[in-house]
């Protein structure tokens, strides 16, 4: 069978031949235009005066746009409406796109856009969260307020309070391919778009409003992205509306690429934060109230903020139990580009903070991290096998079943429909342990996990052996963190869970497949041909990959929130069995038998003792009139969410994992390094273990550059002084590990997902955590053990060597 | 202007396309060879890596910032030529699928033309190899396992084929006689024209002017590409000196010093990526008077002597002397660096290189030591920095309060205390300037526990 094979990646003799192409590689008539964009040097102003005659002059131009030129500007926002294509009347950001360039070359247009002389009326601008805290400037009324239990009187009661605050920053995606876009203009106004997006109908949909078209005139084709991690997901929307526009204004076609810089200075980013902590805590370090404040930085527009900062709070107990907890986060609207999707949504923001405060507990209590982490942990499964849980144990399982359940199958919909929507109760059968969000956590395999990494990784024994070491070095520290990850999968937003694909079988037995997904570099396209391929019981090579086509599967939901395969695999897999079942029903009534007893395997297709070539039985159901052709559908069963009361259950299951990170600082210049990485992740049973390992290790790599060398700085002005590769170091190649573990675990998703396999594309990103307190770990080694390192993210050389700073008490 | 050169094995000959047309924007645009790809257009990740051969040997360059008229006389292999003329893969490429070294795709045609470079020249390390490759799929571990799989498999007779055509490939064509660009063949060429054209650019590697072209999208008129002055490419050793020509690469620099100055070489590997130290030159480093260029500090440390030369006229001077204040040299019109001299051994030399990331990244502090005492006490001190003010400077005051006195932790200290009065270094987005002082104090205290043998650096633990 196909599936679970480690097949590379479909297009990876593609890739490394340089035949692989993406949208600037496509080849145009001779005629396109090149588009590009005149930037806001500003961060707030109002636009008094714009003269463009020195572009309209510049050699190659053949037309200038600003928002003299639109009666009815075009918007570009996923959500709000609130992302002119370019400025009207007033600029948000520096960076926002002011006017258009259509020029017969790149690099005719992007000089002419450098001429442009734009006045502006400066207005105060609000760049830090301070200052948006301070004017009261937000979206949405006020802070979003989720709690469960009484966390303000369960820190009263407490023992012990550890509180504090600390800065986490963003995150440049810095995907190789930077944003690019085509459009081609079509007979009758349609409008055919290449768009290199996670979203292929989300562009669809702006291209069609923009050109005030049915979204039935537009057509969006998605072959591949050189990366995206969340970048692509509404940030290609104005490269893409600017295209169409301009293909309509000269009906020629029109190309736009934005260079590195601009990209870097256009589009958002990661959202940085304030994370606020008060933690009331036993000696023990168990934690008996909670209250989180996220200040997330938001920029000048909603994008996609709102589910972001909403996933923070999802992640907000990642594998711990909090039974008293209260999460305020507030979205501040800044004049600074709009921070947008990143893989993990908002979760990593989340995760890191309550890791922070298991660090900070740990610390004042004086006891192993690991300890305190495990002591907070959510109750186990009764797992046969698994370390036993922590708290008295109890049967579960007679409890969860129900009566149409079987093979240990548990109906969710029921319990989650039970929850008390709009009560803050907590179900008192003492079994189940709910999130802050009230959903029961009944698959929490972090006990199990865990101790096999701490296990496999020799935690314990090198933990000691890096306390003697630290005790005969003077310079340098290390240190060791192991933090594990528990990560919700569905898209918060229910409607999203749905996909479609088209599945083709053709008469000579080759197989083309369609589906919603977009490819990435994920390997998505491979994991849904292996399940389509095993469908059918034919070798992978027989399935055509082909691109993603709004005017194939419509309506698709973004390739985000680690979905790709979950939902485009469950729709292929729909597709295939349909056209599966009618060439059963076709050779079994040939034989006499029922279609059950008809098998396809290994090319062939087996029934009543004879065996057929695949591709034989299919061009005799083509020449007996099988429609061979079928789409298929699937929706995401058990979700129900509240966002507004922060209720219901929001996530069809949750995908785990943990690291163990061993990092080695300079007390002298806070310089540091990643020794060794120990990665334990779930991926339940792998579709394609080979793209597994892959996005558990390029994640871990990811996460850890997100929060050690990946700075993001901005001026006083709020200029972007980081918007190149030059200053914005994500990590090289000797920052990986040296030393790089990577294992699966293996056991199957108790939900039925595909394959039984787990999501993998963000859970993973979340494992680099272990790093930041590993380096928390060094930076206390070089204290006596009674100030806390408080580091601030990303812990840069300079960052690690202020907490060294404090912790040896010269600040 | 006339360039030829040999393309995936084939002699092209390019008539009138502007002489800093790009070799990538030619490649793809003129060409149809969409397999080198532009990720960043400034030399810093790597995706348009290209391999060139000249007579120097075949090296990984970053087409991006690469000029036409420099290819003159030489043969340019990208990621399609490094398949076999019969489309066959190459051991890297074969082994970059197999490893699954590729998941975007966009970076890995650099990526294999860097790795098949390395291959070819029988490179293993790896990491310093592919430094200027940046992936953010992967985390690159499969693409080193691809790189150590591919390491045993022998060359494919095709990457031998451009070494083996040179010879023919620019003979008697004469490059670059555009007006306003000028490629001269000897230093006695370039001084003359130099005088006569004394607002020119002096183009040697182009990975700082390239920019001007890419990003700041500047006209370069008139320019002088120093690719074919080899008489500026030697190095000498002559009376316990190592004289350095101007056009000396960084990579063959690091080659000179690595026995000798073994933490100058150091410094070297971390000096950029492969693909820039294959074009960037000490001349250009040095004449660049750039704040945070990591050649002077060293020299500076080794009490290097530069040479200029004005038309006929040549003088020497301490290198330090040459940096004025910011952007501002002491060179006169028509008048260039020809060279450099320092003293071959210097045991005592340690430059440190302070950044966010280890590889390829440009210095916040560098801070390069040289003390020498005798009987415990402190005979002579150089000491300078860069990134600590808006020259490569030294530290005298620092320098004056070690002089003198025992080689101790409490004379170190009250040096690093001193060092306070020397700099009073800017904040940007590299670092703030309390921590450039900081940590330039902290360099002085990390030297004296080096060389008491206490182990420093981080690079050098192992998990």
């Amino acid at each position: 069978m196909s599936m679970g094979k480690p097949l590379p990646h479909d297009a990876a003799p593609l890739h490394v031949t340089g035949q692989a192409r993406y949208i600037d590689d496509l080849s145009f008539p001779a005629n396109a235009l090149h588009l590009a964009f005149g930037l806001s040097s500003v961060a707030h102003g109002e636009i008094i005066g714009i003269d463009l005659s020195a572009v309209k002059a510049a050699p190659g131009v053949v037309a200038v746009l600003s928002a003299a030129d639109f009666p009815d500007m075009p918007d570009c926002s996923p959500s709000a409406a609130d992302e002119p294509l370019l400025a009207v009347g007033k600029v948000h950001y520096v960076g926002q796109p002011v006017f258009l360039v259509i020029a017969d070359s790149h690099l005719a247009a992007r000089k002419a856009a450098r001429l442009g002389k734009v006045s502006y009326r400066e207005l105060p601008a609000l760049l830090t969260v301070d200052d948006a805290l301070a004017a009261n400037s937000r979206f949405e009324q006020g802070p979003v307020v989720w709690a469960k239990g009484d966390a303000s009187r369960a820190i009263a009661a407490a023992p012990r309070v550890v509180e504090g605050s600390f800065e986490v920053g963003g995150q440049e995606h810095f995907y190789l391919e930077g944003q690019v876009a085509a459009a081609l203009p079509q007979e009758g106004g349609d409008m055919v778009v290449h768009s290199s997006t996670q979203h292929p109908t989300e562009v669809q949909h702006k291209v069609a409003h923009a050109l005030h078209l049915p979204m039935s005139s537009v057509r969006v084709e998605v072959r591949r992205m050189g990366g995206g991690f969340g970048g692509k997901e509404s940030q290609g929307n104005a490269l893409a509306i600017a295209c169409a526009v301009a293909a309509r204004l000269t009906g020629r076609p029109c190309r736009m690429r934005y260079d590195r810089d601009d990209d870097m200075v256009i589009t958002g980013k990661r959202h940085d934060l304030r994370i606020l902590y008060r933690a009331g805590v036993d000696d023990q370090g168990r934690i008996l109230g909670l209250e989180f404040t996220h200040l997330f930085r938001c920029g000048w527009s909603q994008d996609l903020s709102l589910p972001v900062a909403d996933r923070a709070m999802l992640h907000a107990d990642n594998c711990y139990h909090l039974q008293h907890v209260r999460i305020e986060s507030h979205r501040l609207k800044t004049n600074t580009c709009s921070a947008t999707a990143y893989r993990g949504f908002g979760g990593p923001q989340g995760m890191v903070g309550i890791e922070r405060v298991l660090d900070h507990v740990a610390f004042v209590v004086g006891r192993e991290p690991l300890e305190v982490r495990k002591a907070n942990f959510y109750r186990g499964m009764a797992s046969p096998g698994g370390a036993s849980p922590p708290g008295p144990p109890e049967d579960i399982s007679g409890q969860k079943m129900s009566k149409g359940a079987k093979d240990g199958e548990v109906d969710l919909s029921s319990r989650g429909a039970a929850v008390p929507v709009g009560s803050h109760e907590v179900p008192t059968d003492g079994r189940v342990q709910t999130t802050p969000y009230h959903m029961p956590v009944e698959d929490f395999i972090g006990h199990e996990l865990v101790a096999e990494l701490e296990r496999t990784s020799d935690y314990r024994a090198r933990k000691a052996e890096i306390a003697e070491w630290n005790s005969r070095s003077p310079v340098l520290k290390r240190g060791i963190a192991l933090t594990p990850v528990k990560f919700g999968i569905s898209f918060t937003l229910t409607w999203l869970n749905q996909a479609g694909a088209l599945v083709h079988v053709y008469q000579d037995g080759s197989i083309a497949l369609n589906h919603g997904g977009t490819e990435m570099g994920q390997g998505l396209f491979q994991k849904v041909a292996q399940v389509t391929a095993s469908v059918f019981g034919v070798d992978t090579s027989v399935v055509k990959i082909t691109a993603t086509d709004t005017g194939k599967v419509p309506n698709t939901s973004a390739t985000a929130a680690s979905s790709g395969s979950d939902l485009n695999g469950m729709a292929a897999k729909a597709a295939a069995e349909t056209i599966r079942g009618r060439l059963a029903e076709f050779i079994a009534e040939k034989h006499q038998v029922e279609p059950a007893a008809v098998r396809f395997v290994d090319g062939t297709v087996r029934v009543a003792g004879e065996v057929y070539d695949w591709a034989r039985v299919v061009a005799w159901a083509y020449q007996a009139r099988v429609s061979l052709s079928s789409t298929g559908y699937y929706a995401t069963p058990k979700i129900i969410w509240d966002r507004v009361k922060g209720v219901g259950r929001p996530f069809y299951y949750f995908a785990y994992g943990a690291a163990v990170t061993e990092v080695v600082i300079d007390r002298l210049t806070g310089e540091n390094r990643i020794l060794r990485a120990d990665l334990l992740h779930d991926t339940g049973t792998s579709l394609n273990p080979a793209l597994d390992i892959g996005q558990v290790e390029g994640a871990y790599v990811q996460g850890a550059g997100w929060l050690t060398t990946e700075e993001l700085v901005w001026d006083a002005k709020g200029r972007l002084s980081t918007h190149a590769p030059s200053t914005y170091k994500i990590p090289a190649c000797s920052d990986r590990p040296r030393d790089f573990r990577v294992a699966l675990w293996g056991k199957a998703n108790r939900e039925d997902s595909v394959g039984k396999s787990k999501a993998v594309g963000e859970p993973p990103f979340m494992l680099g955590i272990s790093a930041l307190y590993a380096l928390s770990d060094a930076v206390a080694a070089c204290g006596d053990g009674t100030v806390y390192p408080a580091l601030d993210a990303p812990a840069t050389a300079e960052r690690v060597l202020m907490a060294v700073r404090r912790v040896e008490g010269h600040v | 202007m006339t360039v030829a050169f040999l393309l995936n094995g084939t002699p092209v000959r390019i008539e009138g396309e502007a002489p800093t047309r790009t070799l990538l924007d030619w490649l793809r645009e003129a060409r149809g060879l969409t397999g080198t790809k532009e990720g960043c257009n400034e030399g810093d990740c790597g995706a348009c890596t290209v391999m060139v051969t000249d007579a120097e040997g075949s090296k990984a360059l970053n087409a991006c910032i690469l000029f036409l008229a420099q290819l003159h006389g030489k043969a340019v292999r990208t990621v399609e030529g490094v398949s076999g003329p019969e489309g066959q893969m190459h051991p890297v490429q074969a082994a970059m699928v197999a490893h699954h070294g590729s998941q975007c795709g966009f970076c890995t045609p650099g990526f294999v033309v860097s790795m098949a470079v390395a291959h070819l020249n029988g490179a293993r390390d790896h990491d310093d190899q592919l430094a200027g490759n940046l992936c953010r799929c992967t985390g690159y571990a499969p693409i080193i396992r691809a790189a150590e799989a591919a390491a045993s498999e022998a060359v494919p007779e095709w990457m031998h084929a451009d070494q083996l055509s040179l010879p023919q490939i620019s003979s008697g064509v004469r490059g670059q006689t555009a007006p306003g660009a000028f490629s001269p063949r000897d230093s006695d060429e370039l001084a003359e024209w130099y005088v006569a054209n004394p607002d020119a650019v002096l183009v040697a590697g182009a990975t700082d002017v390239g920019l001007w072209v890419t990003k700041q999208l500047r006209e370069l008129r008139p320019v002088a590409f120093l690719g074919g002055v080899d008489d500026l490419k030697g190095i000498e050793v002559q009376g316990g000196q190592l004289h350095v020509g101007a056009c000396v690469t960084i990579s063959a620099l690091r080659d000179a010093v690595a026995e000798r100055l073994p933490s100058f070489g150091e410094l070297l590997r971390r000096y950029a990526s492969v693909q820039v130290r294959n074009a960037a030159t000490i001349g250009g480093n040095i004449a660049n008077g750039s704040p945070i260029g990591d050649g002077p500090p060293a020299l500076i440390a080794l009490g290097a002597t530069l040479h200029l030369r004005r038309g006929d006229e040549m003088r020497s001077l301490p290198l330090e002397d040459f940096f004025l204040e910011y952007r501002k040299q002491d060179r006169k019109p028509g008048e260039f660096v020809a060279g450099v001299s320092f003293p071959e051994f210097a045991p005592a030399l340690r430059c440190y290189k302070i950044s966010k990331r280890f590889d390829q990244d440009i210095s916040a502090v560098c801070g390069c030591f040289n003390v020498t005492a005798e009987g415990g006490v402190v005979r002579a001190a150089r000491i300078a920095f860069g990134g600590m003010a808006g020259v490569p400077k030294r530290a005298s005051l620092a320098e004056a309060a070690l002089v003198g006195q025992e080689w101790t932790e409490a004379t170190v200290d009250g040096a690093a205390e001193a060092m306070a009065g020397d700099f009073a270094p800017l904040s940007d987005m590299r670092a703030s300037a309390g921590y450039r002082m900081l940590t330039a104090q902290n360099l002085l205290r990390r030297y004296f526990h080096d060389l008491n043998g206490v182990p420093v650096s981080v690079l050098e633990v192992s998990p």
